[in-house]
């Protein structure tokens, strides 16, 4: 065994199985690349490593055994959005100080009831409000893919920039990461990775720190389809601490990997071909067409009529349901306080106006407003009635077809300041993944192929409610043709 | 529907956000460029449209009315910024 760190989660496991090598070996492994690399890549903010040894140790038991969970022994990072019991969790914000959680996410605790092993957290844009990870309180994480002959430092998409990272240079296995508008599927196209939303409610949101109640969902982001499968498994449950989270068994999506697609009906969304696109992009998603009809799978043309609506009914919803999650942030009862003049208001205020970075604020800004007297039908709830028309859209459309299949982002990864100071600029990169969060539906992006700078790009399918399985088959196909194996190239 | 700085102060009180005076202006204009981006919802058709709760029905889960958490206090306070003898300690609200 050569190099533990480059493994496929699901080969790990198998090896650790195995006894090829132990969990205390491979976690080693990690914790020593992480120690080389992390000053350059900055993907984690928190590394774990005694903890980490621990929890290796206790693997090893068990799978001295002959015993273990799905994941015994595999070291994860964790998305920093996730609440772990003893582990410093900021959401990458001032305003948590060095808060501590005295409790476990139930995302994060099914990982370790299977037996994965915790690196630590790993960088995100602040609240995970960004496309680019720039809003990061600690800076962000660079992309360990550079184009061709050139050293300009790209990002790896946002929110969950230090997952991809962290996955795409080998810095762990496997990471959880978190979506709302395409937090998951942005960064998995941007690093060449594969990452999945799934239907809103499989996941358990108890312990996540909460940014749009309605929209956000946890999900895994992993090498290859099959690893996609098997963490988002062990993530997803139905929770009694979560009211939204749904109660019903959790498939073995695993086994959808590589059944068929013969005979499938895959959906083209005319809407999805924007103005501006590059043709590259254009052209990976014509082969990914090609590739699915060569599998099988019998294409049809559909009209997803109101795709145009999602962002801008997105950037109501989100920062109204912000406005409202991010008020607990007061700096009374956790967090870092700032006293101002003294008084309890100016204690609020400026603990707000110190803790909370722009971006944050510019949305609880405009989420304020659109709640404010007068304002709540006029914005919330004709956004959330345009969010029904996006649903019956999809609904429409799912008449015709199993699934849908889109590119995942408008452009490939982008250098740090290249989209300027529009906010708006930025908010368009999530053109082809904001509709899955604002219908609900699972929607997965794996890599498809490189564009003419060597950076990779991503293709999305997106499934109806409940049927995540359809996404795996038809990702597993497309990741199956394109046989895509590039890497980035080592510079740090 | 524009915002003006007045506007964004009022609205700044609102979130407990401590917005300069010279931020005011500038920030009125950022909102103003997202708001008026926002404007084109306008054109969808939403008459007889319910509003989007989930893709997936279900009913809310019911559940014993029982004490199920709780006895924590040291846990409650462990991240408090400032506390004292088992309260959270907040600036002076009362003269």
């Amino acid at each position: 065994m050569t190099n533990l760190t480059q493994l496929t989660l699901s080969d790990a496991v198998d090896g650790l199985k195995a006894k090829k090598f132990s969990s205390q070996e491979i976690t080693q492994a990690f914790l020593t690349q992480i120690d080389k690399s992390n000053a350059a890549l900055n993907a984690y903010v928190v590394v774990t490593a005694d903890k980490a040894l621990d929890m290796a140790k206790a693997s090893d038991a068990k799978l001295a055994k002959g015993k273990g969970g799905k994941l015994e022994g595999a070291p994860l990072g964790i998305k920093d959005l996730f609440c772990t019991k003893g582990v410093r969790t900021t959401a990458c914000s001032n305003i948590l100080g060095e808060f501590t959680p005295t409790y476990e996410s139930t995302v994060t605790q099914n990982l370790w009831d299977e037996g994965s092993v915790m690196l630590g957290k790993l960088n995100m844009d602040e609240f995970a409000m960004g496309s680019s990870n720039e809003t990061s309180r600690f800076g962000p994480p660079s992309n360990p893919w550079r184009r061709k002959n050139s050293n300009v430092k790209l990002t790896s998409g946002g929110s969950s920039g230090g997952s991809a990272t962290a996955v795409s240079a080998d810095l762990c296995l496997a990471a959880t990461a978190s979506d709302t508008g395409g937090s998951i599927r942005q960064p998995a196209a941007f690093t060449g990775l594969v990452g999945i939303k799934p239907t809103y409610g499989r996941a358990s949101r108890y312990g996540m720190v909460a940014f749009a109640s309605s929209l956000d969902q946890a999900g895994p982001l992993a090498k290859t389809v099959k690893d996609a499968a098997l963490m988002l498994e062990v993530m997803c449950s139905g929770d009694a601490k979560d009211s939204t989270s749904l109660h019903l068994p959790v498939p073995q999506w695993t086994k959808s990997v590589g059944k068929s697609i013969k005979g499938m009906k895959i959906g083209v969304p005319k809407e999805y071909r924007v103005d501006g696109m590059p043709e590259e992009i254009e052209k990976l998603w014509s082969q990914g067409i090609a590739w699915a009809k060569a599998a099988g799978a019998e294409i049809v043309d559909v009209s997803l009529p109101h795709t145009k609506y999602a962002l801008p009914a997105y950037y109501i919803v989100a920062p109204a349901e912000a406005s409202s999650n991010l008020a607990r942030y007061d700096g009374i009862r956790y967090g870092a306080r700032q006293p101002g003049d003294g008084s309890l208001t100016s204690t609020y205020e400026t603990t707000r106006a110190k803790g909370f970075g722009a971006e944050v604020q510019r949305r609880l800004l405009i989420g304020t407003y659109v709640l404010s007297a007068g304002y709540y039908d006029a914005y919330y709830l004709r956004a959330q009635k345009v969010r029904t028309r996006i649903l019956q859209d999809f609904e429409e459309a799912f008449k015709q077809c199993d699934a849908l299949l889109t590119p995942a982002t408008p452009s490939a990864a982008f250098g740090y300041g290249e989209k300027g100071d529009d906010p708006v600029a930025m908010y368009l990169n999530d053109i082809f993944t904001v509709t899955a969060n604002l219908a609900g539906l699972p929607a997965i992006a794996m890599p498809a192929g490189l564009d003419a700078q060597g950076l990779p790009l991503g293709l999305q399918v997106i499934g109806k409610a409940l049927d995540e399985e359809a996404c795996f088959k038809v990702a597993a196909a497309i990741e199956d043709a394109a046989a895509f194996t590039a890497r980035p190239e080592k510079w740090w | 529907m524009s915002v003006d700085k007045n506007t964004v102060r009022k609205v700044a009180r609102l979130a407990r956000i401590a917005v300069p005076e010279e931020r005011l202006e500038p920030m009125a204009k950022e909102l103003n460029g997202i708001l008026a981006w926002i404007e084109q919802l306008n054109e969808v058709d939403v008459a007889g449209v319910d509003p989007m709760t989930t893709p997936v029905a279900m009913q809310l889960p019911m559940r014993e009315d029982v004490v199920t958490d709780g006895s924590k206090q040291d846990q409650v306070l462990a991240n408090a910024p400032k506390s004292e003898e088992g309260f959270f300690v907040v600036p002076k609200v009362v003269e």
